[in-house]
């Protein structure tokens, strides 16, 4: 691994050689250090295992687990339409995105397909999901690197979203809204309208976080060129996601894989950095919400009339087979593999998490950074603790 | 006694007082507040886990290469204050004077700048 | 000479009592408004922090949540005060000390009103006593605050030290490279100053800004103002340089093992240099008490005395400086390490070095009568011979890092 571009590595090396030079006879011992599972930065529990060499980081373990819920196991002992309440849990900010895949598995298995308006309105959402996700991750992103205001604006901003999303579901954070065959409920009046003035505010609080953030000389000089991660590697270590994005793969389940959605309908684009580097993580997502907003209002222009059921049995059984849907959820790839007998729950359930694999990269990626760059690459490569933990 | 020392007592005399203060402070709540200490209380902070190894582990070098630095600063201001205030009294002479002793400070940074020390790795 | 050996010279042959409880008075005066100042500061920093991120603040404890400082202070005696097992007893009880006291220390030192205008050199008459409106004016009064301010951070370096943990050691030892640092920055940028004013007495410095035009901020040339700022921020490890305690990377820093009141005293030291600071940038460079006045126009503020009309001038020019403390918190994110030391050594010593020097050349000039301009091209030329050599220096150790093939 160290052919591939391994800059950080040889960067460590290097300088223990350039330390060796400067005290040849004063050799520090190391210091282990824990952060975490309670330390304001992993906001959750987390734990990473750091040993230190003054500020420097010489190696990483992250140890996960702290808050596992065994959602996997749960989900046999549920019925069909139960599961969607667990899975809501997993990325606990943009919950309605958790459930679609599995939904959209079991009605694969069942061999049925939502109505046209249902997957409309499952696809905004969805991107009202992602945009009440990864909003707060911009904000956040100033908390972590010591700029307290910029939170404040994302909740504020964030909070239109959830309004939005409790209006249509009932439910501000976990709307379990999601039914095999379509939809609990229509739209209520007015809701669309409602949506296109949210849509210009998210817009106008993206300008406001780039100018604030992403445009200051402080946060730049402490974002770019801080934990890169080359292309070859991000694939290796099965990162999806804006963190693969940024890394210059242009890669994103919306476009490249058919479902019932409504992604092909709109116009979009897939925003890639080359750079790899913290900065081009965060910056990937900030456009993305951008990218966000414009298919919410395309779709909120276009969407059809009709129901939002289709016909389906009163008590849900899955017919026997295997079905895996993944789709694009804030963090990344997420994908629920779903076995099923026959009976009303299903027999097992696969699930694939986005963040548990962008996390895996860690050990790599932290070895011979500083103290205060943990907290930044962290912070960008932006992990939920259920995500991780489920 | 003069003026001159007079007002340096009236500090010592403010930083009995603020001493007192903190003193106080801190007796009063020695009074009030609840002292039931546990083993686990009493454990030093390591982000909720127990902690690993000694609190005093060694740290780095630099640290002291940068202390070491500025006791020459700090001794070079020690020159400059009072050329600064007498800046008349000195004329040309002094400022030649005050140049070479900046200028041989300024080798000195170069030189540690050269040498890689000011980089903080 | 027997008085020699008194505690106080006020004390020996003749008492005279009111010089005696004139001082007395100003002890528990300052005291006073130190004290109040502070727990002020730290409304004033939520309420308009508050105000900057679409939040109220605190509104509950008095009117506008005034006594929300008073009320966290109550809360603070109830609670249990913790030794950590692994500590060093003895340091670990010293250092809120050590904070707290050289944070009033400094205040002492600062002119607080008084009438400087005309030949009046800032002397107020109070019960038939010539005196000034300051608690001490030493004639070294700048070297005083320099030397305060370093004894500021014993306090925290060894708060982090006999913790006997690792967040609050890592914090002890950024804390005093960093404070060491930015030492040297300050003392040179105040070195300016002292330059043009010829004196090391506040209250000196203070009489000599007597109108807009002779304020040192303009004197010096800007730059001294700006590097003795962001000395100061340093200084006080206030954001963007508050590394000491950057919450995401080490907790509370060198204060994560405090509990109780000696939390407080931390906190309170910490605030009550702010207010400190503020009061030194203003007396420095702005002119303390005096009132703004262009020319023979001078800003009064009418029925009020001219002596207290002093401390109205202070306290607006010092909530000025207060506030952009705030604004810097509530808009800059942190600095990295290394990058605090970079600015701190590679920037601001050598700028303050420079400017020191071409200040004085200009001054000497001025007085010795050389031709103004030969002067300064010059000093100029010298100061571009130093800036090329430390240019080099950077090449060489820029050179350096590309063949380790360090990132930083």
């Amino acid at each position: 691994m160290t052919l591939l571009g391994d800059r950080q590595q040889l960067s460590y090396i290097a300088s223990q050689a350039a330390d060796a030079r400067v005290n040849l006879e004063l050799e520090t011992e190391g210091m282990t250090l824990n952060i975490g599972p309670q330390h304001p930065a992993t906001h959750g529990t987390l734990r990473i295992i750091a040993r230190l060499d003054g500020e420097q980081v010489v190696w990483v373990d992250p140890s996960c687990g702290y808050m596992h819920r065994g959602y996997e196991k749960l989900t046999e002992v549920r019925t069909y339409p139960q599961v969607t309440a667990l899975v809501n849990r997993i990325d606990w900010l943009g919950s309605f995105a958790n459930e679609v895949p599995f939904i959209l598995a079991a009605e694969k298995l069942m061999g049925i397909e939502a109505p046209l308006r249902a997957q409309h309105i499952r696809t905004i959402l969805f991107e009202l999901s992602r945009i009440a996700n990864v909003s707060l991750f911009l904000g956040d992103l100033g908390v972590q690197l010591g700029a307290i205001t910029p939170v404040f604006m994302a909740f504020r901003d964030r909070e239109y979203v959830l309004n939005l999303i409790e209006g249509a579901t009932g439910g501000r954070f976990h709307p379990n809204f999601d039914r095999i065959g379509g939809l609990k409920d229509d739209l209520p009046a007015g809701w669309l309208d409602e949506t296109r003035t949210v849509m210009k505010k998210l817009r106008r609080f993206c300008d406001e976080i780039e100018d604030l953030l992403f445009g200051n000389e402080i946060f730049q000089s402490r974002t770019r060129g801080i934990g890169v991660i080359p292309r070859d590697i991000a694939l290796q270590y099965g990162m999806s996601g804006a963190n693969l994005r940024a890394s210059g793969v242009d890669w994103d389940l919306r476009r490249d894989q058919s479902l019932p959605m409504a992604w092909d309908k709109v116009d979009w684009k897939v925003w890639t950095h080359p750079d790899g580097d913290s900065f081009a993580r965060c910056w990937v997502r900030l456009q993305e919400v951008r990218e966000s907003t414009r298919i919410v209002e395309q779709l909120v222009d276009t969407i059809p009339a009709g129901p939002v059921m289709t016909k389906v049995p009163r008590i849900i059984k899955v017919p026997e087979g295997e079905a895996w849907v993944c789709t694009e959820n804030p963090l990344g790839e997420m994908g629920y593999y779903v076995v099923s007998q026959g009976d009303l729950g299903p027999f097992r359930v696969k699930i694939r998490s986005a963040s548990f694999n962008n996390m895996s990269i860690t050990p790599w990626l932290l070895k011979g950074v500083y103290v205060p760059d943990i907290v930044t690459i962290l912070a960008s490569l932006y992990f939920i603790l259920g995500d991780i933990d489920r | 006694m003069s003026e001159f020392l007079r007002s340096y007592l009236v500090v010592v005399w403010f930083g009995l007082a603020a001493f007192l203060v903190g003193s106080l402070l801190l007796g009063i709540s020695a009074l009030l507040r609840p002292n039931n200490p546990t083993s686990e209380k009493l454990l030093s902070y390591e982000s909720g886990v127990d902690p690993v190894g000694d609190g005093w582990s060694q740290s780095q070098i630099r640290y002291y290469v940068f202390a070491l630095l500025f006791v020459i600063f700090d001794v070079e201001a020690v020159f400059i204050f009072p050329w600064a205030t007498q800046l008349e009294r000195y004329g040309g002479f002094g400022l030649v004077e005050m140049a070479v002793f900046v200028a041989v400070l300024v080798l000195g940074l170069v030189y540690a700048w050269r040498k890689g020390v000011l980089r903080w790795v | 000479m027997m008085y020699n050996f008194a505690i106080d010279p006020l004390l020996t042959g003749k008492v005279l009592w009111t010089p005696l409880l004139i001082v007395l008075l100003k002890v528990v005066v300052v005291f006073a408004v130190g004290l109040v100042a502070t727990m002020l500061m730290v409304w004033f920093e939520r309420k308009v922090i508050a105000g900057m991120q679409n939040r109220i603040g605190p509104n509950k404890a008095g009117p506008f949540g005034i006594l929300q400082t008073l009320a966290d202070g109550i809360k603070l005696f109830f609670k249990e005060d913790l030794i950590p097992e692994r500590s060093d007893r003895f340091v670990f009880k010293l250092a809120p000390y050590l904070a707290f006291v050289p944070a009033f220390l400094t205040f002492a030192i600062i002119p607080l009103g008084g009438d400087f205008r005309g030949d009046n050199d800032g002397l107020v008459t109070w019960f038939g006593q010539q005196t000034r409106v300051q608690l001490a004016d030493p004639p070294i009064g700048i070297l005083f605050a320099l030397a305060i301010s370093s004894i500021a951070i014993y306090g925290i370096m060894l708060a982090g030290w006999s913790s006997g943990s690792k967040y609050p050691l890592l914090g002890s030892v950024r804390a005093s490279a960093q404070m060491v640092s930015y030492e040297a920055a300050l003392g040179l940028s105040v070195a300016a100053v002292v330059l043009v004013s010829g004196t090391l007495s506040t209250s000196g410095i203070v009489a000599r800004q007597s109108s807009l035009g002779n304020w040192n901020v303009i004197v010096t040339g800007i730059v001294p103002f700006f590097i003795f700022m962001i000395a100061a921020t340093a200084e006080l490890n206030r954001p963007p340089f508050d590394l000491v305690e950057a919450e995401q990377e080490l907790v509370g820093g060198f204060n994560t093992e405090y509990a109780s009141l000696r939390f407080a005293l931390f906190y309170l030291a910490e605030f009550m240099n702010t207010v400190t600071m503020s009061a030194l940038i203003v007396t420095l460079f702005f002119g303390g008490p005096q009132p703004i006045s262009v020319g023979s126009l001078t800003v009064d503020i009418p029925i009020i005395g001219n002596a207290f009309e002093g401390t109205i001038w202070l306290l607006l020019k010092v909530l000025v400086f207060l506030y952009i403390y705030v604004w810097f918190r509530a808009t800059l994110p942190r600095f990295r390490y290394d990058q605090l030391m970079d600015l701190g050594w590679k920037v601001l010593i050598p700028a303050s070095l420079g400017w020191f020097i071409l200040l004085a050349a200009q001054r000497v000039g001025q007085d010795a009568g050389w031709d103004r301009y030969v002067v300064t091209i010059a000093t100029v030329l010298i100061l571009l011979v130093c800036y090329s050599l430390l240019a080099l220096a950077q090449r060489t150790s820029e050179n350096e890092r590309k063949r380790d093939g360090v990132m930083f």
